[in-house]
């Protein structure tokens, strides 16, 4: 296993809960003794995420930095890194360049895929009513099979609904 | 409707079968959103949370699916009443700490609830018995195009919905299946399978208790990233995953039955007897034999005692459902000796467990190591 902040042999593994969750940091002895890892209640994952994406850009930006505030709501760098989380949605644009690292380190991918507002296209609507159709016959053919009848008759009036719906 | 109507009727998805509902017992979306041009709860002030609740609550109130639904402000709702919606999953123990500013809405049939100013202005999830992430995502779903009508939704074509936290933003969606995995516990297999799943950006947890241990030997299979992936795909990984976990489960327990009948009826003669007839019992010994009660009753080792029943009892021994029957506090010992109250008397109706006696139990079952000579 690599280190995450510069590719040598890592030999401090640590696991954080962030926002409920398990993540895991892989550090080399000399970068977890800079970090200060060797205390774990002064370590905190978004400093340390934020703090790479930092050095990588430029290590002659120092603390003044910090100082950099959401035009919106006020929020500033130094807030970011202290609680990893944002102060409105405009904080996403004033902060991408922090952002693009940390989204890279907790995601999949960095473009969203998925549900645009207003924008369900009729041809997916064809196709998630022709599967959910399918998937309904066989719940009731389920249901009915194991005879919890009434289960089957309730999923055969959601299927009349799905049917008319998309008529 | 009223508090007190809510917590009588017992909810959707304790009633339905869902698929897999002897092992999956819930599946659950939940998506976070928010507003443009408001400041997320965690750093806007009082009085903002106050006006964006004004503005928000309405709109949700008028939603078709929240007719004669729950609808309540935190500050009307005492700790213990908060408390209580936690243990139900209702809400989230972050937001029933918060008060002024805070509300939630929750549908006659408990299958949808919506909290407003949360980590995010609307927390909102959909909950189906058994394993149906699709139909949970349905019913969320649905709720969520009608609310974009009218609420101007944070949204950014690159990221997606705009939340507090980045580890939420794209989706906003976490869906997540609560387990039932007695039979893997009992025969030291949970570590491997937990593995597994976390090696593919899923997070598993136990439901109760804190760091590995599990009580109960109820889990929960949730998807970690937001961003990158479709709903559709997330779920269809998490459904995949929960199946194999299905298949695991069911494995181990004709396994318990082949190859230690007589330790699994052991089990589950114990856990009966404990909650039939003790009269202190702390949280973790009742979740523990609940659980393995609930193992006899989907084996068929224990008669008339159906999932209902299992689930209602699994909700009355929490501390606070203790405490609102109680009408007051209690201390850990009052609790204790309420919880085996309620585990007696809703057991009564209950029959002893089928006895297995040598001679049916099997050829392959090696009698226990006794002390006895
Ligand atoms: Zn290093
Ligand atoms: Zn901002």
């Amino acid at each position: 296993m690599k280190c995450d902040s510069c590719d040598q042999e890592a030999s401090v593994f640590l696991t954080q809960i962030v926002d409920g969750k398990m993540t895991q940091v892989n550090l080399c002895d000399k970068c977890s003794k800079e970090k200060g890892v060797t205390d774990p209640t002064g370590f905190q994952l978004a400093d340390f995420l934020l703090g790479t994406a930092a050095q990588k850009k430029s290590k002659a930006i120092a603390k003044e930095d910090d100082s950099l505030a959401c035009p919106e709501c006020g929020f500033t760098r130094a807030h970011l890194k202290k609680i990893g989380r944002m102060g409105c949605p405009e904080c996403y644009h004033t902060f991408a360049d922090d952002l693009d690292n940390m989204l890279r380190a907790m995601h999949k991918g960095t473009r969203h895929v998925g549900k645009v507002p207003g924008k369900q296209s009729p041809a997916n609507i064809t196709i998630n009513v022709k599967r959910r159709i399918n998937e309904l016959k066989e719940a009731i053919d389920l249901a009915v099979e194991e005879e919890r009848y009434e289960d089957a008759a309730r999923l055969r009036d959601e299927m009349r609904e799905v049917e008319t719906a998309s008529k | 409707m009223r508090f007190t109507t809510l917590l009588k009727n017992p909810a959707d998805w304790m009633q339905g079968h869902g698929p897999h509902s002897e092992i999956v017992m819930t599946s659950r979306i939940r998506l976070a959103r928010n507003l443009r041009g408001w400041s997320f709860p965690g750093w806007s002030s009082e009085r903002q949370r106050v006006e964006l609740l004004k503005e928000v609550r309405p709109v949700v109130a008028g939603l078709p699916e929240m007719k004669e639904g729950f609808n309540e402000e935190y500050i009307g709702l005492s700790k213990t009443k908060k408390q209580v919606l936690v243990e139900r999953h209702l809400v989230s123990r972050e937001h029933a700490a918060r008060s002024t500013g805070c509300a939630v809405l929750i549908d006659r049939r408990q299958s949808l609830a919506i909290m407003v100013n949360e980590e995010d202005h609307l927390r909102m999830q959909g909950i189906r018995a058994g394993l149906d992430l699709r139909m949970a995502h349905e019913l969320i779903n649905r709720v969520d195009s009608e609310l974009e009508n009218t609420l101007p939704y944070a949204f950014d074509q690159r990221l997606g919905y705009l939340t507090a936290c980045p580890t939420n933003v794209g989706t906003g969606m976490r869906a997540s299946v609560m387990l039932h995995l007695p039979a893997l516990v009992l025969t030291d297999q949970i570590k491997q399978v937990m593995n597994a799943v976390s090696k593919i950006g899923l997070a598993v947890r136990g439901l109760y208790g804190e760091g590995t241990e599990a009580l109960g030997n109820l889990f929960q299979v949730s998807n970690q990233h937001t961003l990158g992936e479709t709903e559709m795909e997330l779920i269809s990984r998490i459904e995949g995953v929960a199946e194999h976990i299905v298949q695991a489960e069911t494995h181990a327990r004709e396994k318990l039955v082949h190859e230690g009948p007589t330790m699994l009826h052991d089990q589950v003669g114990r856990a009966y007897a404990t909650l039939r007839f003790a009269h202190l019992l702390n949280s973790k010994e009742a979740l523990n034999h609940l659980s393995l009660l609930r193992l006899g009753a989907d084996m068929d080792l224990v008669q008339e005692c159906d999932r209902s029943l299992l689930d209602m009892m699994l909700l009355a021994i929490q501390p606070a459902h203790l405490q609102l029957a109680a009408e007051r506090d209690l201390s850990p010992e009052e609790r204790d000796a309420r919880r085996a109250e309620i585990t007696r008397q809703m057991l009564k109706s209950v029959p002893e467990p089928l006895n297995v006696t040598q001679g049916n139990a099997g050829s392959s079952a090696t009698p226990p190591e006794s002390d006895d000579e």
